[in-house]
């Protein structure tokens, strides 16, 4: 049975994406080491006397991890540059919807692996225990994720042949990052402290809502990014 | 196989189209000469469905599945291979890359090669490659012969006849009336968003028709 | 040109209004009893803050007009409103302290009215920051309407979060300065002032669209002076 034609492109556009992003390994690396860096800074710059760090871990959590996504961001597009194979995935037959599909596939499994980096990093400097909310956690992030970069894909189709492109990007994101940070990381605090997954239930709708909404949205508003 | 009914279009306050109509048929290579500004790109970008014209209406017979696109940019990603491109651009058209179309462009030897460690000449063949995995009927190609070396060049007006033969429509723009005529069946001169001359070739060699358009541009 | 003109009537009418206004608020109006003198900021601060989120609001829609019909000039209305909101937000945080410091004894709360404008500034400045980096006017157009789209569907998740944020972070100090509950006296002169800023915003927003047509005429005659003027993409 052959997959729905949106489904097969978006895949097509995803794959050769992770094929060159992990093939080159610059990137990951670089975020990844971004990612040890900012975790060093808030463990110097803590004050371990003050609060503890498990109240403190999920506000380090999501900065760490808002950080990182924006630094990622970019590189979807990016690619699209040197040669101007844009222009080539515009000319192919397939949906402008494929190619946004496959950036943001690409781009959260891209974030997706500097999470499985960065989580284990903040138990580890925090001391905080991770392992037995591992499932209703990475539901959580999983969720949250997907707010940042849908937005955040959609936008980086705009920035990216602008002179400051990064930095103008992370500024035009933060907006639309900060509601889904806020209930990310009030719906972590609980769960590390062992509450059972029910006790988050509000703050994962709000999550899945957002995401909902703002996938959607970016669909609808992606052509606009790339058609003249 | 291609056709363009009062193609208008403006960008802000220049008109790009201003009234163009023609078709072209199964095996023509229609070449359009014109100077910078004139809308030859624009004009192409319409026939590709890249642009939606404002007023007057393209068609392609097959869709965007049948047309192929050479222009300045290679459209390749410098960190795959030679191969892995070609898979690629073919997937997308639902297709797999031609077992011979390495071959015809002398490109086998540097299949596993990635893009970025090629050199420029070698990058161009590897470009029309690109434009021909899927087997286009109708080829688009803007300003092809800017920059490319001799080898290339005799590739490209070797493929381009080849296309020809085998009954597929061509539709070439440039301002380099010397090179383009050679592959011409019918020959058309663009100013300011209009065709100021519509004719088949008929025989008229490089020079001729180098004359006549300056004489219809200047 | 008439546009211009039009608009300048209007804001100078609006700023005599609004002196009209302060003199009614600081003469006529009684004093609020226990905020004091501090408290006829208010008469411009909410009013400000309630056209900050609607000219986001008519941004929004704009662009929502501007990708289906494609007509420049709800783009150059939503340009014009976001530089407005962007101006009226500023009015709202600068308002805000001034008004905060002597009632709450602090600068800055996170009172729920100024967290939202506070969102709807940064979002009006990238708005315009997007703007500024784009060159082709086209694009542009598209991109600003794709973010000011964006921009207006956030806002209500942002009202969800500050009062989430509210609930979890009760205030510093017992007064709310948000909505006092008004004798009538006070009441008109709000309403007045909510009239006023909204002439005010009609009145900037007509002569920015003004200035922007104006701009862009001047721009094409230049080009259509030189020739055959340049083509975007254009070999």
């Amino acid at each position: 049975m052959r997959l729905p034609e949106v489904v097969r492109h978006s895949w097509t556009v995803a794959s050769k994406d992770l094929l060159i992003e992990f093939r080159s390994r610059t990137a990951i690396v670089s975020a990844a080491m971004f990612v040890i860096l900012v975790l060093l800074v808030f463990t110097f710059a803590r004050d371990p006397t003050a609060v503890a760090a498990v109240d403190l871990a999920p506000s380090i959590l999501w900065v760490t991890l808002t950080f990182a996504a924006v630094l990622a961001l970019n590189r979807a597009f990016q690619l699209e540059l040197e040669n101007q194979a844009l222009d080539g995935l515009l000319l192919a037959p397939i949906g402008r919807s494929s190619i946004y599909l496959g950036k943001l596939l690409a781009n959260l499994v891209f974030v997706g692996t500097v999470e499985l980096i960065g989580v284990p990093l903040l138990a580890l400097f925090f001391n905080v225990t991770v392992w037995p909310y591992a499932a209703p956690l990475a539901l959580v992030i999983v969720l949250a994720t997907i707010g940042f970069v849908s937005v955040g894909t959609l936008f980086s189709a705009m920035t990216v042949r602008t002179r400051v492109s990064e930095l103008l990007l992370a500024v035009l994101v933060l907006p639309f990052m900060i509601p889904p940070l806020m209930w990310a990381s009030r719906a972590t605090g609980p769960l590390l402290a062992g509450r059972p997954l029910s006790d988050i239930i509000g703050w994962l709708k709000m999550l899945a809502a957002y995401d909902i909404v703002f996938v959607g949205l970016a669909l609808l508003l992606f052509p606009a990014t790339v058609n003249e | 196989m291609l056709r363009a009914e009062e193609l208008h279009h403006s960008f802000a306050s220049v008109r790009a189209l201003d009234g163009i109509s023609f078709s072209v048929r199964p095996g023509q290579t229609l070449a359009i000469f014109g100077p910078n500004g004139a809308g030859k790109t624009t004009l192409l970008k319409v026939l590709a469905g890249l642009i939606r014209p404002q007023r007057g209406h393209a068609h392609v017979d097959g869709g965007r599945r049948a047309i192929g696109w050479i222009g300045h940019q290679a459209q390749l990603y410098n960190q795959l291979t030679v191969k892995e491109n070609l898979r690629f651009w073919a997937s997308l058209y639902d297709v797999h890359p031609p077992g011979e179309l390495l071959a015809r462009l002398g490109l086998e030897e540097h299949a596993d090669r990635p893009v970025r460690a090629l050199s420029r000449g070698l990058l161009q063949r590897v470009a029309i490659a690109r434009a021909l995995v899927h087997n286009p009927a109708v080829l688009l190609l803007d300003e092809p012969f800017t920059g490319l070396d001799r080898t290339a060049a005799e590739t490209l007006g070797r493929l381009l006849a080849q296309h020809a033969a085998a009954g597929r429509a061509t539709v070439l723009v440039t301002h380099n009336v010397e090179e383009g005529t050679g592959l011409a069946t019918d020959v058309a001169f663009m100013r300011a968003g209009r065709f100021v001359h519509f004719a088949p070739r008929a025989g008229r060699g490089p020079q001729q028709v180098g004359e006549e358009y300056r004489n219809a541009i200047a | 040109m008439r546009l211009l003109r039009a608009g300048r009537w209007i804001t100078s009418t609006a700023l005599l209004l609004l002196a009209g206004v302060y003199v009614r608020a600081l003469v006529y109006t009684p004093l609020e009893r226990m905020q004091g003198a501090a408290q006829k900021i208010f008469y411009v601060h909410v009013p400000a803050a309630i056209w900050a989120e609607t000219a986001m609001i008519l941004v929004g829609l704009a662009s929502v007009f501007y990708l289906f019909l494609k007509d420049p000039r709800l783009d150059r209305f939503a340009a014009a409103s976001a530089e407005v909101g962007t101006v009226f937000a500023a009015i709202v945080l600068t308002t805000g302290p001034i008004w905060g410091k002597p009632i709450w004894g602090t600068w800055w709360s996170w009172d729920a009215r100024l967290t939202l404008t506070l969102f709807l500034f940064l979002l009006y400045v990238g708005y315009l920051l997007l703007r500024n980096a784009v060159t082709d006017p086209a694009e542009r157009a598209r991109f600003a309407a794709v973010l000011g789209i964006c921009g207006m569907v956030l806002v209500p998740f942002i009202h969800f979060s500050v009062y989430m944020f509210r609930t979890l972070h009760p205030m510093p100090i017992v007064l709310k300065p948000s909505a006092p509950s008004l004798p009538p006296s006070m009441l008109v002169t709000w309403l007045l002032s909510l009239g006023v800023f909204t002439l005010l915003y009609v009145g900037f927003v007509i002569q920015r669209y003004a200035l922007s047509d104006l701009r862009e005429q001047l721009e094409a005659a230049g080009d259509g002076g030189r020739g055959t003027g340049g083509e975007r993409g254009d070999g």
